[in-house]
């Protein structure tokens, strides 16, 4: 401690020397260092961002980001207009909330059950297995998901068929794609959502479910009075968090999975935005997509953190 | 980490419970769920031809064969692709890496003036950005368009392990430490390099994992950025093109004996696609267990 002090005073009479941009001499150092990462930031982040006021400009590759005319609202009023656009809200909606539901509860379950198991063996093998399907891509998820529930070939279908039922196309029909999807998420990610709730049920004190065995609680009422409670908070942030991203979803995740035969429900935001502007080049129109997309976005995570901060949680922002 | 010690909720040793049981099945029977696609899958990718079409392999191979991993070894184009998502891995793993550390030191540091207004500027890049198509124009305005960069440098900054890496070098790496350092005569960039690293390793190494896995399992940016160049596409996007529109065929003359069954092909080659990550798997499993929940912590 004797040190710190002693650099300290050297530079409180640094400071005295040169007094306003005295730090700058001292940290130059930390200003060059973090002034490299800024600079990526800048270029590529925020000057994409700007090119947001393409939405509001009719762009013409030809004039270019400066010569384009300003429009105002036009391509809004333009694309609400369009049939697709209903349809790839109504899709982003219903997706992204089923998905919710589904994708959003299942690690809860799954954490809580494995919380009761003694075993740590156990635990540590079925943790292994249950992660896995995170660390695969969604192209390999894709392919999977064909080569198991193609109709014509995928094995479990042959399975059904063996024991006499008759084949189904579980990725070749709308509403089956739309379980198929539903199903290869909660696959994807159930295992891996299990690692926070099960790191803030390791925190509750143990002392709560001694006094709770004195008094006679079961096992099904400590989980109900204490487990739960104990993990709201968490529950409550990464609802909100999930909450935010309900008008995006994955396109990666869409696009792996989608074929001809199913363009009922993948017809999207984000798969929109694609078709509008890199394969058919309306820029100012897919862009206007993307912003209306981001600008929901940020009010559903803003809405959701107040409502929570009324109930009572803590919220992210 | 990947098994909480302590299980207060369980009952009393010895009892005999039908719930023990039944919570054991229902966690078996999820954890073979995971499993067993993925088993399928590479039963089938050593299989016959002809078991394959007869929709006789199931968890098992019959017939075992490994003429499609020869094919896919005789492939140019797929080993093309495995070399370009190794180089594009490292490279951006790397770039990713420096960039995080250059701005969570600086960040981390109690002196550091005006690191509200910088955080902010970073932090702000996980709530909001231009989307899809701002994103693509910038890139073809930086002429990055069909070059390996435009998969190496537009993400290559992550706000998200930018909070992990500085809430763990703000309590890890004392004031006092780099005071005493700065006492005698080393500067910022030395003590970043002599103290901060070294003793940063295991955050390090979790966060470029992290990137590694990340960059190494992203498709979209290259099925946008990467349109004409054929020779960049990484593994995950040929194997987008091969598998699932199936508008690419094996680039091999018919000298072989052809596999009838594209199936078998498939197959292997989503094993093949999948292998480096199964190889580490198990390395990498219980970093990413830690770094998710330090994450988790921040949030």
């Amino acid at each position: 401690m004797k040190v710190a002090n002693a650099s300290k005073t050297n530079q409180n009479a640094l400071l005295r020397k040169n007094s306003r941009f005295s730090f700058l001499q001292r940290d130059w150092q930390l200003y060059l260092l973090v002034a490299i990462p800024l600079a990526f930031v800048i270029v590529f982040k925020y000057f994409p961002m700007a090119g947001l006021v393409i939405a509001f400009k009719d762009y013409k590759i030809a004039r270019g980001f400066w010569g384009s005319e300003w429009v105002g609202f036009q391509i809004f009023q333009d694309i609400f207009s369009k049939p697709d656009f209903a349809k790839a809200i109504r899709n982003t909606l219903l997706l992204n909330v089923l998905d919710l539901i589904f994708s959003f509860t299942m690690p809860i379950i799954l954490a809580l059950m494995l919380n009761e198991v003694k075993s740590v063996k156990f635990k540590r093998v079925n943790q292994t297995l249950l992660y896995l399907p995170h660390f695969l891509s969604w192209v390999i998820i894709g392919a999977i998901a064909y080569q198991l529930l193609s109709e014509g070939n995928g094995v479990v279908n042959n399975l059904i068929e063996m024991m006499g039922g008759t084949r189904v196309p579980f990725l070749q029909e709308d509403t089956n794609w739309l379980v198929s999807y539903l199903a290869i998420g909660v696959w994807q990610s159930m295992g891996w959502g299990t690692i926070i709730y099960l790191a803030a049920i390791s925190s509750i004190n143990p002392e709560m479910y001694e006094a709770a065995t004195v008094d006679g609680a079961g096992r099904w009422r400590k989980v109900w009075n204490i487990t739960i409670p104990s993990i709201r908070a968490t529950i409550v942030t990464l609802l909100i968090m999930s909450l935010g991203k309900v008008m995006e979803g994955s396109f990666e995740r869409i696009w792996s999975l989608q074929n001809r035969a199913t363009t009922e429900f993948t017809t999207t935001i984000p798969v929109l935005v694609y078709r509008w502007g890199i394969e058919s080049g309306n820029f100012s129109r897919a862009t206007a997509v993307g912003l209306f997309q981001s600008v929901i976005g940020i009010i559903l995570v803003i809405t959701a953190d107040r409502i929570a901060k009324k109930l009572g949680e803590d919220g992210i922002l | 980490m990947s098994a909480s010690t302590g299980n207060p909720a369980a009952p009393s040793k010895g009892r005999f419970d039908i719930w023990d049981i039944l919570i054991k099945f229902i966690i078996i029977v999820a954890s073979l769920v995971c499993l067993l696609p993925f088993l399928h899958v590479v039963s089938k990718s050593m299989s016959a031809d002809s078991y394959v079409i007869a929709n006789q392999v199931f968890l098992w191979p019959k017939g075992f064969t490994l003429e499609a991993y020869s094919k896919i070894f005789a492939d140019a184009s797929i080993l093309r692709s495995l070399y370009i998502s190794v180089i594009v891995t490292v490279m951006f793993t790397v770039l990713g890496m420096i960039l995080t550390i250059f701005a969570a030191y600086p960040l981390s540091r109690a002196q550091f003036k005006g690191s509200r207004v910088i955080t902010f500027i970073f932090l702000f890049t996980m709530y909001f950005s231009g989307g899809i198509i701002p994103d693509y124009m910038n890139i073809n305005n930086l002429g990055l368009m069909d070059t390996i960069w435009s998969l190496v440098l537009p993400l290559s900054f992550s706000a998200f392990n930018l909070l992990i890496l500085k809430t763990s070098l703000t309590s890890s790496i004392p004031v006092s430490l780099e005071e005493s350092a700065r006492i005698d005569g080393a500067g910022h960039f030395r003590i970043l390099w002599s103290i901060v690293i070294p003793l940063s390793k295991p955050i390090i190494a979790t966060l470029s994992l992290f990137y590694a896995v990340g960059r190494w399992n992203a498709y979209q940016d290259a099925l946008f950025y990467i349109k004409h160049a054929t020779d960049l596409r990484p593994l995950q996007l040929k194997l987008y093109y091969l598998v699932i529109q199936a508008t690419e065929s094996f680039q091999l003359e018919a000298t072989t004996v052809t596999l009838s069954n594209p199936e078998v092909l498939k197959a292997s080659v989503v094993v093949f696609a999948t292998l480096p990550i199964l190889c580490v798997y198990p390395f990498v499993q219980k970093y990413f267990v830690q770094g998710t929940m330090l994450g988790a912590v921040k949030e």
